[in-house]
């Protein structure tokens, strides 16, 4: 534990010595911003459901970039070979580098809530569903995190992990529609393994164990499968 | 402390290493030597757990790497070729960064990551950044990095490459200074350096070992000659004809002439026999002059390069 925590700190502070922290952070709030402020004003409505879809959406974007880094880096400078001839498992290098991003995620998540207390402000929110979907935002993140970082894996090239993982995240974002066209069983699966279908219920202010489940399951696959693709080749 | 048998690993249709085996004691320095290319890397990824060979066994510090890579990690140090560092980081955070993962316990870590910088000298560089050092400080930083958590073994993949004489003074003496207390393996395709630092010698050449000695030995072995250097002034046909035929002598070959009587003569002769005073004699007796006469050591250099270039024609017979 306490080495990996040695990792999330070290590349924490990578994030923020290069400007990716601060730009990833910078986007995100100016486009989720923008989406606030127009939404409200037009709505006149101290409600944040279209505002969360829309920052889902804007996640979407920005997470790859996040992950792009944590491991297409360390393989294309080469150490990683520092951290493979370290007394450290591969699980504990993995989750070192997932939780890093999962931190400056909610570094980002945490910058938002002054959208909700300045709604509580000048009108009366309606607390529960900003709490679910807040939830429910936390969980998509984290999942498109663990693509991400599952998608850096796979190459050296940021370039390449980052439009990679952002292809895989908008596939899974869009692969419900198709499952409204196809109908039947294989319907319902690809509607199933949707990203966004399993969000909207937390938006709604449900929370259902079934999507909690979703979003662990995916984030454990594809954490399983990063580490399964660092053992390929060389044990 | 490292034992490695047989040990065989492929790069698709490249085999890297080839049936490689060797033993290095404790408290031992031990020279990879070869030619790029050769395998050493290879090699030093293998003992530091990096990869897995294809079959054959390695014993690092009691562990084999295989069954306990673990355990091998936390007591190698491992130093690649190009120093592995983390440019954005300070030298403190770095050596802090890797002090944590190689599990150095939290009370001693202060005293450890000071001392290694000490040992190292990069003490006043402590609050740089990494990527503003030279070339021979970033070198001291990969040196400290594998030195981080006082591992029994040392395994430096081309430690002095890059560096300035001054610098390559001071990072053998560096080593020269952990031989004795630390197990280290050093890989070099500079000879001098490996005669200078190293015990013992493995030379290894396309994934095969070549010959493993003591460097006297190594050369005694291959040499199995003694080698005398002869200036002489005289009549050169007669003077060589009677040097030919004293006994112990193998060949006398004419090297270079600076004229027609002035000339520079290489006398090979058997092993363990001294024939100067014979050559002395004759030269005397015959009118000669003797400008110059010195045995020749057979550099580690012609050693290594008979090894490695001639091993179809004589390497069975070395080792």
């Amino acid at each position: 534990m306490k080495k990996i925590w040695a990792i999330v700190k070290k590349e924490i502070k990578s994030f923020f010595i290069s400007p990716i922290a601060y730009i990833v952070i910078a986007m995100f709030l100016l486009i989720s911003g923008y989406f606030f402020s127009i939404i409200v004003f037009n709505t006149q409505m101290a409600d944040m459901r279209i505002i969360f879809h829309n920052m889902g959406i804007t996640l979407l974007f920005i997470s790859p970039i996040i992950t792009m880094r944590t491991f297409a880096e360390e393989r294309k400078l080469g150490t990683i070979e520092l951290l493979y001839t370290s007394p450290l498992t591969l699980q504990e290098i993995v989750f070192g580098k997932y939780l890093s991003c999962i931190v400056l995620f909610l570094i980002i998540t945490g910058v938002t809530l002054e959208y909700p207390l300045l709604l509580r402000l000048f009108g009366k929110p309606d607390w529960g569903p900003i709490l679910t979907a807040y939830l429910g935002f936390v969980l998509l993140g984290m999942t498109f995190l663990a693509i991400g970082v599952f998608a850096s894996s796979l190459t050296e090239n940021q370039i390449v992990a980052t439009v990679v993982s952002f292809s895989l995240l908008l596939l899974l974002w869009i692969i419900g529609w198709a499952g409204d066209t196809v109908g039947g069983i294989l319907g319902r699966f690809l509607s199933s393994i949707s990203i966004y279908n399993h969000f909207e219920d937390f938006v709604k202010g449900v929370v259902d164990t079934k999507h909690i489940i979703y979003y662990l399951s995916v984030i454990f696959s594809a954490i399983f499968l990063t580490i399964k693709r660092l053992e390929w080749k060389r044990w | 402390m490292i034992e490695v048998e047989n040990l065989n690993k492929s790069y698709g249709q490249l085999k890297a290493l080839n049936n490689v085996s060797f033993k290095v004691e404790k408290g031992q320095v031990v020279g990879l030597l070869g030619p790029n290319g050769a395998g050493k890397t290879t090699m030093m990824r293998i003992l530091t757990g990096y990869f897995s060979a294809d079959s054959g066994n390695a014993k690092v510090a009691d562990y084999d790497i295989s069954e306990n890579p673990m355990e091998v990690k936390r007591r190698v140090g491992y130093m690649t070729e190009n120093p592995l560092l983390y440019t954005e980081m300070t030298v403190w955070d770095y050596l802090s960064f890797l002090a944590d993962i190689k599990e150095v316990p939290v009370r001693e870590k202060k005293n450890r990551i000071e001392k290694t910088m000490e040992e190292t000298g990069v003490s006043q560089m402590k609050n740089r950044v990494i990527s503003r050092l030279s070339r021979g400080y970033k070198q001291r930083v990969g040196l400290a990095q594998a030195l981080i958590h006082n591992p029994e073994v040392l395994v430096l993949d081309e430690p002095t490459v890059g560096l300035d004489p001054k610098q390559i003074i001071e990072i053998r003496e560096l080593i020269k200074g952990l031989s004795g207390q630390k197990t280290i393996i050093l890989s070099t395709h500079i000879l001098p350096e490996a005669s200078m630092i190293c015990e013992k010698i493995v030379i290894i050449d396309k994934g095969k070992i070549v010959a493993v000695d003591t460097q006297e030995e190594l050369m005694r072995r291959l040499k199995g000659a003694e080698r005398v250097y002869l200036e002489i002034k005289g009549n050169k046909e007669k003077i060589l004809q009677l040097i030919q035929s004293i006994k112990g002598v193998k060949s006398c070959v004419e090297d270079v002439s600076k004229d027609k009587s002035h000339f520079v003569a290489n006398i090979d002769c058997e092993l363990g026999t001294d024939v100067r005073e014979d050559i002395f004699r004759i030269i005397a007796q015959n009118d000669g002059v003797i400008y110059e006469m010195r045995p020749v050591d057979m550099s580690l250099e012609e050693v290594f390069l008979r090894l490695t270039t001639t091993e179809n024609q004589e390497g069975g017979a070395v080792i």
